[in-house]
């Protein structure tokens, strides 16, 4: 009610709900003074089309009682509960309030099943039916939007099935990426690379790294040219974890295989967001969720 | 109640209604637009149609209270889990996607009761509606502690008693006994009702059973012992649109006017021809065995539930003072406007209307009964995976992400094995084999990959393959559920 400006419109709607109300005792009243012609047969005399004539069927009284309990339940109603204009009512429920006393209490009975969690290392939970089963929940609510279903992720969302890690994949690491969220950023580095045939000749090379298919005179001539992305993925082109730079060498690419990929990356650079998630889940969940995330790439070897 | 009965005698219009000029007569009155409830005592009836009802209110009690005690392997026979979203009929396992049974349940019970009403009227209302079995077993109780009709006319009016007090109480005790009872096994349907036994002795019942224990009681205990016809009268949906199927071959109860008027009490040695009386002896018995508190002389009225207890009644009567039966039977307007004899009456009844609802029931019936015979012992569906369309994965393959809910109807664990087909050099790159334990459902991701070159880029139909088989693994039935993948361009 509060995006109303003007009182008016409280007086409005409470007026408007008590007239109406009062209007129907009104109308029972009366209608139980009135009387109703009837002949002997039963009709009220009226007669429409030569041959319908109107019955009289009278409502049993005890229906009466029935619609005075209506009105004065609406009445206590009104007063327990926001409904007459902007009156809160006695109970002064609201829908957001009884939505956070749900919460609260649903949090409440799942808070000793985290506690219990939270002692335990990543390798102890992810070995936990129950708390695999919520982690799968979790993630399916909170991060198979982008990382697909089976965590494997797709072009610019990361595998988290794997054994490359962007940021690091302990759980320490992961807990961090969950909490604070990532922002991993390629710079466009045409001009401090060189020419556009020198582009082309540093993508062979990067395709070399992994041992894909690549142009090996492209890629020797190309190699000269890595020093301008050295300072962030290496000079071996390992990447480099405290800086999210992916690693050039283990053949998995994040934006895309190939010559045309890796040119565009170049040319253009990249910025990549992992939003954070410290507002939206509790601590308890993250640990069971990062937990659940490592658990998917440090898979028991018995369970393969 | 007694205004009926103690009224000077008159002739009572039959339906259809005397034309205007013979209404000019007729004193106009002003009532009140409200009744006040006229408590209706209605008098022990014996004959044929009262011994259907006993019939079915018999069977229908013990369907009712019985099939929650019936026990199917370890559990019991008929349970609706709602809680775990699992029916339990007898074999079947029934999960909210099959849905679509009660369905077919729901048409079946539509066409049943047109086909009933077009064939003879309120059959449901008169013999097995709950409303009428409760308040047939109510008005025996009743019947058994204060006696008949004028016994319990007598008892009403009288001043309270000792005797009063203790006939009340001992009926109300046997009515909430009845009423409890039913309301436990109702809830029994859904809760296990051994389970629930425990508890209600014990007394730890959770709030909600208690509740509707309490609920389904003190609706039997009010609508069966208090409110009766009013149900029917006021608050009945079917009772009113029921009325709009009947028609000119519908059997109902019928009085026969023609051979009744004019009424009159005579001797029973007076020839009724010579003193210019019809058949009707005038005894009201047919107004005191109603239920609804109608004169069926006064022709068809919305109130008549179709009983019959007034065919039944003046059947005896007829009997004792030696006169054919069947002055109130059920027949149908052209019957009477035809004098038709009994077998062409019937063969009228069966009419294209009636035999068209009765092969739309059989079709459906047959339809139900195919479709619950081939019933696979488990579902599976397939939804594609909401955030990647597809993915290139080492090898240059194209990979696209499924997720599998499979759904296992049988009451044991049972195992999947996955297939998949429709492009060339389509595999599963998961495990092919899942493990789903007894009347649970599983999701499972299933990664499904293609060669590079092998469609071109687009959606491209193909097909799982998911074949069940038990612990022992002998292969049970085989789905097949179709899908889409994706090539990137």
């Amino acid at each position: 009610m509060s995006d109303f400006i003007s009182n008016f419109w409280h007086l409005y709607v409470a007026g408007i709900t008590l007239v109406a109300i009062i209007a129907c005792l009104i109308l029972l009243w009366f209608s139980g003074k009135a009387k109703a012609m009837t002949a002997n047969d039963n009709t009220t005399g009226h007669v429409w089309d030569g041959d319908l004539r109107e019955m009289n069927n009278p409502l049993p009284r005890w229906w009466v009682g029935l619609f005075i309990i209506t009105i004065i339940f609406a009445l206590i109603y009104l007063a327990m509960y926001p409904g007459a204009g902007n009156n809160a009512g006695k109970f002064g429920w609201t829908s957001a309030g009884q939505y956070d006393a749900e919460v609260a209490k649903a949090n409440a009975e799942v808070a000793p099943l985290y506690a219990k969690f939270a002692g335990m290392s990543a390798e102890e939970v992810s070995k936990d039916p129950q708390a695999m089963a919520i982690g799968d929940r979790l993630f399916m609510n909170n991060c198979a939007q982008c990382h697909g279903s089976d965590a494997r992720g797709s072009k610019g969302f990361p595998n988290l099935a794997d054994a490359d890690w962007l940021h690091g994949g302990t759980l320490d690491k992961i807990k961090e990426t969950l909490t604070q969220g990532r922002v991993g950023q390629m710079p466009p580095m045409a001009a401090a690379v060189g020419t556009p045939e020198d582009v082309r000749n540093v993508a062979h090379y990067v395709l070399s790294l992994s041992g894909s298919p690549h142009d090996s005179l492209r890629a020797s001539l190309g190699k000269s040219k890595f020093g301008a992305c050295a300072a962030c993925h290496g000079m071996d082109g390992k990447g480099n974890q405290t800086m999210g730079a992916p690693n050039l060498t283990d053949d998995i690419w994040l934006h895309g295989w190939g010559e045309n990929a890796i040119v565009n990356m170049i040319n253009n650079g990249k910025v990549n967001q992992m939003p954070a998630q410290a507002g939206k889940l509790t601590e308890g969940q993250i640990h069971v969720l990062a937990s659940y995330v490592w658990g998917l790439s440090n898979k028991p070897a018995a369970s393969k | 109640m007694d205004s009926q009965e103690n009224s000077p005698r008159k002739v009572v219009p039959i339906v259809p209604v005397k034309g205007e000029g013979e209404r000019a007569g007729d004193e106009v009155q002003m009532v009140s637009l409200y009744a006040a409830t006229q408590k209706i005592y209605p008098r022990s009836v014996q004959g044929i149609f009262a011994k259907w009802r006993w019939v079915m209110v018999v069977i229908t009690q013990l369907v009712f209270y019985g099939l929650p005690w019936l026990e199917w392997g370890q559990r019991q026979a008929v349970l609706f889990d709602l809680g775990a979203r699992r029916f339990y009929i007898f074999g079947f396992v029934l999960y909210p996607q099959d849905f679509i049974y009660l369905t077919a349940i729901l048409v079946i019970a539509a066409f049943s009761l047109f086909l009933f009403t077009a064939i003879a009227g309120r059959l449901w209302c008169g013999y097995a509606c709950p409303q009428t079995v409760y308040s047939e077993i109510f008005m025996w109780v009743e019947r058994k502690v204060e006696g008949d009709r004028s016994a319990r006319m007598r008892l009403d009016g009288e001043k309270m008693s000792l005797e009063k007090l203790f006939k009340k109480v001992y009926k109300h005790i046997f009515w909430l006994a009845i009423a409890m009872w039913t309301g436990f096994t109702f809830v029994g349907y859904f809760t296990p009702i051994k389970a629930l036994g425990m508890e209600f002795f014990l007394g730890n019942m959770s709030s909600w059973e208690v509740f509707w224990v309490f609920f389904y009681a003190l609706a039997t205990y009010g609508n069966a012992g208090f409110m009766r016809e009013q149900v029917c009268k006021y608050m009945c949906p079917y009772a009113r649109f029921q009325s709009a199927m009947f028609d000119k071959d519908t059997l109902i109860v019928t009085y026969d006017a023609e051979r009744g008027e004019p009424r009159g009490a005579r001797s029973k040695k007076a020839d009724p021809a010579a003193l210019g009386l019809g058949a009707c002896v005038d005894c009201s018995l047919c107004v005191q065995v109603c239920p609804t508190g109608i004169d069926i002389r006064k022709g068809l009225q919305y109130e008549c539930i179709g009983c019959g207890a007034c065919a039944d009644v003046c059947d005896t009567v007829m009997d004792k003072v030696g006169y054919p039966r069947g002055l109130v039977k059920y027949s149908t307007e052209h019957a009477m406007q035809n004098k038709w004899t009994k077998e062409q009456t019937w063969r009228h009844v069966f009419r294209p209307r009636v035999m068209l609802y009765i092969a739309i029931l059989t079709l459906v019936i047959v339809a139900l009964l195919t479709s619950l015979g081939l019933r696979k012992p488990f579902k599976v569906d397939v939804v594609r995976d909401r955030a990647s369309l597809a993915r290139i994965v080492a090898g240059g393959k194209i990979e696209n992400v499924y997720r599998l809910q499979i759904m296992n109807a049988a009451e044991k664990t049972m195992q999947y094995h996955l297939s998949v087909d429709g492009l060339r050099g389509l595999e599963l790159a998961t495990d092919s084999n899942v493990e789903v334990k007894s009347t649970e459902s599983r999701w499972v991701s299933v990664r499904v990959q293609m060669p590079y070159d092998a469609a071109e880029p687009g959606s491209h139909p193909i097909a799982f393959r998911i074949q069940a088989s038990d612990e022992q693994g002998q292969s049970v039935s085989v789905l097949q559920e179709k899908s889409v993948f994706l090539v990137p361009r």
